[in-house]
């Protein structure tokens, strides 16, 4: 008997795109996943469907409208294994900045007729509507990790995403430490790993794109950057970007 | 070690700046890779080199709590730099490394080590007290790793004595430094300034002591040694940081519950920083890969931290899960448990983890904080 592939989705909600572009990217390995899955929704590589239900269903976005709310949860009984992938699917991505102020004021300046606009007052993360079996972190995601996180559903593990900070990622390549050498303000103390510590090794501080670390302490990192010679607001600046209502970098605030 | 090495080891020999690129030049040409410390993006750090000319020639670090930089130094010495962020462990110890590869037939690959001539120049007092440690941990135990073994088994090491200690080194505290003490195959002290530049050199080995021979060093003469051991004289007195270490376990133990931990732990980013930079901390994990098609299976391993959540997961949950239980678990671990369990302590007192704190945590401050704490509880 054949071993029936794997049903896979993709789908997405207010995003970009850059994550399923990184799907797409994984250009050596596209083969051997059509090999071992069916791709069998994934409008941005193909537009023939295969109906489902489906065994995987990776989510790119964030939810920002009422209809996107009802979606997901028709995509969650769809779908065996759901696992959000990026920074919008896994914490609301840049546009929950609109939390802050809400949708209204912000659409007043957007769009002609503002009326038309169908739009929830917060962006934010798949898992806030259903349950969420796997987050993969990351602005965008790196390509690398979702094969692992697939690998590892094939094989039936735990994928190894480690929940580390991107300062272990600097020292396994033998960055040397802006903040400490150079002065820079850098997020690398506070960040989930991922992404393999690329700003560092070009003496760029870490933006945070992949989301608030595990016991992370931002306080202590936000007196560091006051020495520094940034400003409080400057600070928080930082911390609003693509993970702004990740908990964690949501409490961050001017005042302290 | 053969007769000639007993008689000629309490020898000095002179090597003049061309007589050291010799020195590396030999290395080289006997097959071995040279590693030692150059200059990049803004820090000494280790890497392979063809000649001396690629050292921090003239370089000086300045170092605090969380804070280095490079400065010219308005001579041309080689060595005029105390301890960067990297570590001679990267290379005895690599942080990523593959254990054993499996095939879906059941085909097991070990990685049982691939030994490498290797030689280190410019490795410090209290860097060959930390690759002791390590030997401690992973040559000595009832386990040895075959993977550092086959790393170690050709090391060459070139020692230097440190004439001019760090801000953050307080390796006279630990017995460790300024000076290199057993461990190297030739020791140098560099002499710099006052129109000369040279440096008095010793023989650890026999190796080191024919290699010394083979480029031609000549003797130094009691001149030439004297103004060397002037230099560490001044070396020994001008440390500025100390660590008490008189009853420092007992003292650990005894305050387990001390207040400061809690106040450090509002600091302490867990970022794990001061681990990654220890030349001692050897903690790893273990990831297992598995190809798509599920042809083969790979084990790695790689640096890991006490101060991960995931570091100290067991079934049911991490035992320790909040900044304090981390910070404490290093912290007696590196001065007091790592006594019992490997008979030395497990700082050498280098100063890395305190100038490569984000935050500029020092663990000298933060043990005598607790020295004092113990005095201020009892005083009440």
């Amino acid at each position: 008997m054949v071993r029936r592939k794997p049903k896979i989705a993709v789908y997405k909600f207010a995003s970009c795109d850059g994550c399923q572009l990184s799907v797409l990217d994984l250009e050596d390995e596209l083969l051997s996943i059509a090999e071992n899955f069916e791709i069998a929704y994934f409008l941005e590589a193909s537009r023939a469907v295969v109906k489902g239900p489906y065994d995987i269903g990776l989510v790119e976005g964030s939810i920002t409208t009422p209809h996107d709310a009802e979606l997901i949860k028709e995509i969650r009984k769809n779908c065996k294994v759901l696992i959000t992938i990026g920074a919008c699917a896994t914490a609301g991505g840049i546009q929950a900045l609109r939390n802050w102020r809400g949708s209204a004021e912000f659409m007043k300046y957007v769009y002609a007729t503002p009326e038309y606009i169908e739009t929830l007052d917060k962006s934010t993360p798949i898992s806030d509507h259903v349950p969420v079996d796997f987050e993969l972190r990351g602005c965008p995601i790196n390509k690398y990790q979702l094969l692992e996180v697939m690998s590892a559903f094939l094989a039936g593990r735990a994928p190894n995403i480690p929940n580390q900070s991107v300062c272990v990622e600097c020292k396994l390549r033998g960055t040397v430490c802006i903040v400490v050498a150079q002065g820079v303000p850098c997020l690398g103390p506070v960040t989930h790993a991922g992404c393999g510590a690329i700003c560092p090794a070009y003496g760029r501080g870490c933006y945070g794109c992949y989301g608030p670390k595990e016991s992370l302490n931002t306080n202590a990192l936000m007196k560091r950057f006051l020495e520094l010679g940034r400003s409080r607001e400057e600070v928080v600046m930082s911390f609003r970007l693509f993970n702004a209502w990740a908990p964690g970098f949501r409490e961050v605030e001017a005042k302290p | 070690m053969g007769a000639s090495f007993e008689s000629e080891k309490t020898c000095n020999y002179f090597l003049d700046p061309q007589g050291f690129e010799e020195l590396i030049l030999a290395l080289r040409g006997h097959g071995y890779v040279v590693y030692g410390p150059v200059v990049r993006d803004g820090a000494i750090v280790y890497d392979e080199v063809e000649s001396a000319s690629q050292l921090p020639v003239g370089m000086r670090d300045r170092q605090g709590p969380g804070y280095y930089r490079l400065e010219e130094r308005g001579d041309r010495a080689f060595f005029g730099f105390v301890v960067g962020p990297h570590s001679w462990k990267k290379f005895l110890y690599p942080p990523r490394v593959k254990l054993l590869t499996v095939s879906k037939k059941g085909e097991v690959t070990l990685n049982n080590g691939e030994e490498r001539k290797m030689a280190f120049i410019g490795v410090r007092g209290c860097e060959l007290a930390a690759i002791d440690v390590l030997d401690r941990v992973l040559l000595k135990g009832p386990y040895i790793d075959p993977i550092y073994a086959a790393r170690k088994k050709s090391l060459f090491v070139v020692a230097v004595n440190c004439t001019e200690p760090g801000e953050n080194c307080f390796c006279a505290s630990m017995g460790t430094g300024p000076e290199a003490k057993t461990g190297y195959d030739i020791s140098l002290t560099e002499v710099v300034g006052d129109g000369v530049h040279y440096f008095v050199a010793r023989a650890g080995s026999d190796e080191g002591l024919s290699l010394l021979k083979r480029i031609g060093a000549r003797e130094a003469t009691r001149e030439e040694v004297s103004r060397a051991e002037e230099k560490m004289e001044e070396s020994q007195k001008s440390f500025r940081k100390k660590l008490n270490v008189n009853g420092l376990k007992e003292l650990l133990y005894r305050n387990i519950e001390s207040p400061v931990y809690a106040e450090v732990a509002e600091r302490c980013l867990a970022c794990t920083n001061c681990t990654m930079v220890c030349p001692t901390c050897f903690c790893t994990t273990v990831e297992e890969v598995t190809s798509l098609n599920g042809d083969v299976a790979e084990r790695w391993r790689r640096w890991d931290s006490c101060f991960n959540l995931d570091f100290s997961y067991i079934h049911g949950g991490s035992i320790r899960s909040s900044r304090l239980s981390r910070y404490r678990q290093w912290l007696t671990h590196k001065l007091a448990t790592w006594v019992d369990q490997f008979g030395v302590m497990g700082c050498v007192g280098c100063g890395r983890c305190i100038t490569w704190c984000p935050v500029g945590i020092d663990i000298t401050e933060e043990a005598e904080k607790i020295r004092r704490a113990e005095v201020e509880v009892a005083a009440k």
